[in-house]
């Protein structure tokens, strides 16, 4: 790989960043009433409301305010928010582990579950081992997330009794307990994902166990499996590591919603809570820290698919 | 001579989604109950013959709850593929028969928003319109638009240069009269699988806002909202969960299996023309 792609490459990066935090600074610039309104609340009046524009600087060219508050965010002040006057950093800084420790538990579960079925399928494709996957793939892909939750909720919280639905515990009091109440969740997020996965995969090796370098490798000799696992899996893995970067942005969309449902205080549950107090600055933020995660891990990817298969020559 | 194999996807998708269609057709006219109507006695009863489905915490009949629910989710989800589609497909045939700069401003757009998981845009918008069914549809189907107008320009793309497009070009056809007369009919089977995919997507969007409290609101009944409710009395009244549940994953399994069902059926298609 050399040094001028990745330049390249980080250069993209840095102006997809650039554009992506203004959309979502000047998204939030249209809407009716402003900060100065919703920060006096029903002590508002026109001279006050005007004077506290002044002061913070609302009548300014939208570019002057974007070019301050990001130049604010990359320092790390991330506003205050409306409803609790604290900083936004606080408060998201004691949510984001969770959501993080949930974003990868369901990203590990969904690679060691996906990869191996997906192979089996593929190999046996069309007997009856193949069939009765697709059947349960194509059934676990039409369950939405959050019944899935439910589901699960149901079966393992309240009829088994393997773990206590609602009883989440801080990772500050208990690190081993937090990890083992976030495993039905992940599981809840995991799955359908993981279907999805077992399919692209399948359909990926079928494809190439019909390429000419496997037939030339049987008819060397080469033992079926060998083939399967030295060649096959990681041309097939190509076209499908595309799909595990979309799923790392739609597991982390995905937890926003399962974290109801196991009542998890994440970024998903500040996300919704101050969606719905209408507080702007802590939405603001949590929407550009997500579609920076979903640019980098795109970048990542990127640059993952040039060292795989070099072929790629990025144009 | 291949003998053309049965396209079980297709058969199997296709009598779903027309049952479950048909299901949410029949509660925009007729409920066994009132849908909102309250009784005390008939509180927490489990599915019987009276009540298919049950009762939830205000007595209230869940089957006709969830018949007026589907009807509400399949009237989001199809204004949603209206606009989405709609736009989408203009927008596609546009910029894909004529390309040049709009063509790219407008697919860097699209590649920008594509990355993105529709229910986080979606949260976006309803933060910044308030929660309720038209707001929910107008996110909905404004995401929409960039898959649609993606898959809708690269048949474009691929059509334009054909036979049949310079012949009709010579006979003096207009741009417009080729874009949609000669190039969109073959592109509609491609449209129907995406629409089957976007259909699937709005329903899941829709089900997971109302769920979260800021899509549907009440009065409109929402399937989102009876799952939402439900997870209170979940020990004591499973049925609240697990009806309007299955109904939700009918419908996204009924679609799935259609969409690929087209997607399969394409080739075939054209060999038998």
């Amino acid at each position: 790989m050399n040094i001028k792609y990745i330049a390249k490459k980080t250069g993209t990066l840095i102006i997809t960043l650039l554009i992506v935090s203004f959309l979502s600074f000047l998204a939030f610039q249209i809407i009716p009433g402003d900060a100065a309104l919703s920060k006096l609340g029903t002590a508002a009046t026109a001279e006050k409301a005007e004077a506290l524009r002044q002061e913070m600087g609302l009548n300014q060219p939208v570019l002057v305010r974007y070019g301050r508050w990001l130049a604010d965010f990359v320092r790390g002040d991330m506003g205050t928010s409306y409803s609790y006057s604290m900083p936004v950093r606080e408060m998201i800084g004691s949510k984001l582990p969770i959501t993080l420790a949930i974003t990868m538990i369901s990203f590990l579960m969904i690679l060691i579950l996906s990869v191996p079925l997906g192979l089996l399928a593929g190999k046996h494709e069309g007997k009856s081992l193949d069939r009765a996957l697709t059947v349960v793939n194509q059934i676990v892909m039409s369950v939405p997330g959050f019944f899935l939750g439910i589901l699960i909720t149901y079966l393992f919280g309240l009829v088994l009794k393997w773990f206590v639905p609602g009883g989440y515990i801080s990772y500050t009091e208990s690190f081993s307990g937090f990890l083992i109440y976030l495993i039905p969740p992940c599981i809840a997020i995991a799955l359908p994902k993981c279907a999805m996965g077992v399919k692209m995969l399948r359909g990926s090796v079928i494809q190439e166990l019909q390429s000419d370098y496997v037939r030339t490798a049987i008819s060397r000799g080469c033992r079926e499996n060998t083939v399967l696992y030295r060649h096959v899996l990681r041309n097939a893995l190509i076209p499908v590591l595309t799909f595990w970067a979309m799923t790392i942005a739609d597991i982390v969309a995905g937890s926003i919603i399962i974290e109801q449902v196991f009542t998890i205080p994440g970024l998903g549950t500040m996300l919704i809570t101050s969606i719905s107090n209408r507080d702007y600055p802590v939405v603001q933020c949590i929407i550009v820290l997500i579609a920076g995660l979903v640019v980098i891990v795109n970048f990542i990817v990127d640059l993952l698919y040039r060292r795989i298969d070099p072929r790629i020559t990025g144009q | 001579m291949k003998r053309k194999e049965r396209n079980y996807n297709l058969i199997l998708g296709g009598c779903l989604a027309a049952l479950m269609i048909a299901f949410m057709v029949v509660g925009l006219f007729y409920t066994p109950y009132d849908p909102d109507a309250m009784s005390g006695p008939s509180k927490f009863a489990g599915p019987s013959l009276q009540h298919l489905f049950g009762c939830d915490h205000f007595g209230r009949d869940i089957f006709s709850r969830v018949l007026t629910g589907s009807g509400t989710t399949f009237f989001v989800a199809v204004s949603t593929i209206v606009i989405g589609g709609g736009i989408g497909t203009l927008a596609g045939a546009f910029t894909g028969y004529f390309g040049g700069w709009l063509d790219e401003i407008l697919m860097r757009i699209n590649d920008a928003v594509a990355s993105f998981p529709s229910i986080l845009l979606a949260l976006v918008f309803i933060s910044i319109l308030g929660p309720g069914k038209y707001n929910v549809i107008l996110a909905l189907g404004v995401i929409f638009i960039p898959s649609f107008a993606r898959i809708v320009r690269s048949e474009f793309i691929s059509n334009k240069e054909k036979d049949y497009v310079k012949s009709a070009r010579l006979m003096g056809a207009s741009h417009v009269r080729i874009m949609f007369v000669h190039i969109l009919p073959n592109v509609v089977p491609t449209l129907l699988s995406a629409i089957a995919i976007g259909f699937n997507n709005a329903v899941l969007a829709e089900a997971g806002m109302s769920y979260l409290g800021i899509g549907v609101q009440p009065p409109d009944a929402s399937l989102g909202r009876m799952l939402a409710e439900s997870q209170t009395y979940l020990s004591r009244a499973p049925w609240c969960a697990v009806f309007p549940g299955l109904t939700v994953i009918l419908l996204v399994l009924g679609f799935g299996l259609l969409s690929d069902g087209l997607q399969k059926g394409r080739g075939s298609v054209s060999c038998w023309r």
